[in-house]
């Protein structure tokens, strides 16, 4: 049943891709569908999401992106369909997943570390065990010597390495991660990139991002999932090959990585107005 | 403050020239502040109406705020309570004080009720309007990191609710001001409550406004620690 379902998801795929094992697939969508009254967010989506790896969600604005990532967080019911990560069904929130806010979602109130230690906070973690913990994510993510410091004393950028940096202390194995880079300007961006490639291979956990950026998604993805808006669905999954090894400027010239671009570029060209 | 010199000085003058013995001179006025202010009776009196404006005034913040934080958080029980909340906020609570002597009788507990009516709207509307403007990822994160309803509660809703919460404090602490006053006069002429029915009925002016001058600076210090707490937490007010 659930094989048939994969197969019907990737019918219309104009990239033939070898389908990602689904015993090997962290996060799995099956037939979502959700509405907000009478606008359709999402129609009958599906789409696999392998463990390890990090897939970008790309498409225009207002496509349910937002909205997916949602349900996979347990934040938002499906209206039909199921999600389930790790082969268990998602009723809610849970410990094995946690979320990047696009808008930070940080604590005024509180300094650095203590934001970055609440997601242990809220699990009962003592105090000097977390501490602990959120001392080694503040430095990973370049904030060392800040954790004194609050959210209004930092850059955009900073802030949203917190949010990061809380997500990843609570050590879940999936990662949601709503347009991260978005408070971030260009040089950063940049640099936040190729710390985001670093982090997915040391961290091993499943990522799902979302972004904007056609260039971001497939600069740093295994896997891309364009959705097309009005209602949502996949229009394509496109699995780059050929230069995930390379370094950064190589890839940025590599003709896999450009025709990826474009091909992507030529189907949502439509859905900019 | 200078506005206060000023008006001081006005005082004073007005007290000089002998207009009216509604009016005495301020200095007579500070004078006898310090006389009375270590008498027994003065104290009673003291002790008495801070009893009741602190029972009014604790009562007030524990039951207003986690009331305040439910209706901002369920539209149904806003809908429910505010019209209510509103009414009380402007209604004239000194005429239900009879009716709070026939139920609750003629002591304390109707005067710290009285207290409390005075107080308690305003610090459960602001409390409300803090909690209607945190900002939705804010819950959700909480959420989406477990957090269990109570831990919301306090970890989240009320420290993001803070700065409009002490706002309603300073106000409701100044109403209570009022609120147990007349309460004191209208229920049992006790606490300062009786110090002004005793003064003013035997025209003591000097006396009558030293005890209001007392009361002012205790209400007027206790509104500053508030003002000063809510500057201290005003950095995160414009960002959540
Ligand atoms: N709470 C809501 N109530 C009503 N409609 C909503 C709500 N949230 C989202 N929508 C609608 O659902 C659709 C998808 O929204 P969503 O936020 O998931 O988009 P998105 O892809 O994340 O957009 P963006 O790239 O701009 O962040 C949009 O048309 C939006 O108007
Ligand atoms: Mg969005």
């Amino acid at each position: 049943m659930a094989m048939h379902q994969i197969e019907k998801s990737y019918d219309n795929l104009q990239v033939v891709v070898p389908p990602a094992d689904v015993a090997q697939s962290a996060v799995s969508v099956r037939n979502v569908s959700k509405g907000y009254g009478n606008v359709e967010a999402l129609r009958d989506l599906s789409l696999e999401f392998p463990r390890g790896q990090l897939t970008s969600l790309l498409g225009p604005s207002g496509c349910g992106k937002t909205t997916l990532l949602k349900i996979i967080a347990g934040l938002l019911k499906a209206d039909s369909g199921d999600v389930e990560v790790n082969g268990v069904k998602v009723a809610g929130p849970g410990p094995d997943r946690a979320f990047v806010f696009q808008d930070f979602a940080l604590l005024p109130w509180a300094n650095v570390m203590r934001n970055v230690a609440f997601g242990l906070e809220l699990r009962g973690i003592a105090k000097s065990e977390r501490e602990a913990i959120a001392e080694k994510y503040i430095k990973n993510v370049g904030l060392a010597g800040f954790e004194r410091s609050y959210p209004h004393e930092l850059s955009g950028g900073m802030r949203q390495r917190v949010g990061l940096a809380r997500a990843l202390s609570v050590d879940a194995q999936v990662l949601l991660l709503d347009e991260p880079f978005s408070a971030v300007d260009e040089q950063n961006r940049r640099k936040f990139q190729e710390d985001m490639l670093e982090l997915v291979q040391k961290e091993k956990k499943t990522f799902i991002f979302v972004t904007h950026s056609i260039e971001e998604a497939v600069y740093v993805s295994d896997q891309i999932a364009v959705l097309l808006p009005r209602p949502s669905r996949v229009s394509e999954v496109i699995r780059p090959t050929s230069f995930r090894h390379k370094d950064a400027a190589n890839i940025r010239r590599d003709p896999e990585y450009l025709d990826i671009i474009d091909r992507i570029w030529a189907s949502l060209r439509n859905y900019v107005e | 403050m200078s506005s206060l010199v000023i008006w001081a000085l006005l005082w004073e003058i007005i007290g000089r020239m002998d207009l009216t013995f509604f009016i005495p001179p301020l200095s007579h006025v500070i004078v006898t502040l310090f006389d009375i202010i270590g008498t027994p009776a003065f104290l009673k009196a003291l002790s008495e109406t801070g009893y009741a404006f602190f029972g009014g005034v604790v009562a007030s913040i524990v039951i207003g705020i986690p009331v305040g934080i439910l209706i901002g958080k369920s539209r149904l029980l806003d809908e429910m309570i505010l019209p209510w909340v509103n009414i009380f906020l402007s209604a004239p609570l000194t005429a239900l004080v009879p009716v709070l002597m026939v139920l609750f009788g003629f002591g304390m507990t109707s005067i710290i009720i009285t207290t409390t009516l005075f107080a308690i709207w305003i610090i459960i509307l602001n409390t409300r309007a803090g909690v209607m403007q945190i900002n939705r990822s804010m819950i959700e994160m909480a959420r989406s990191f477990g957090a269990k309803p109570l831990e919301a509660f306090f970890k989240i809703y009320f420290w993001a609710a803070l700065p409009e919460i002490l706002g309603g404090v300073r106000i409701g602490v100044i109403r209570a001001v009022k609120g147990v006053i007349i309460g004191q006069l209208l229920i049992s002429i006790v606490g300062f409550g009786a110090l002004f029915e005793l003064y003013s009925s035997n025209f003591l002016m000097t006396h009558f406004w030293a005890v209001l001058v007392v009361l002012f600076a205790m209400a007027f210090s206790i509104s500053e620690v508030l003002a000063y707490l809510e500057r201290r937490v005003a950095y995160y007010a414009a960002k959540r």
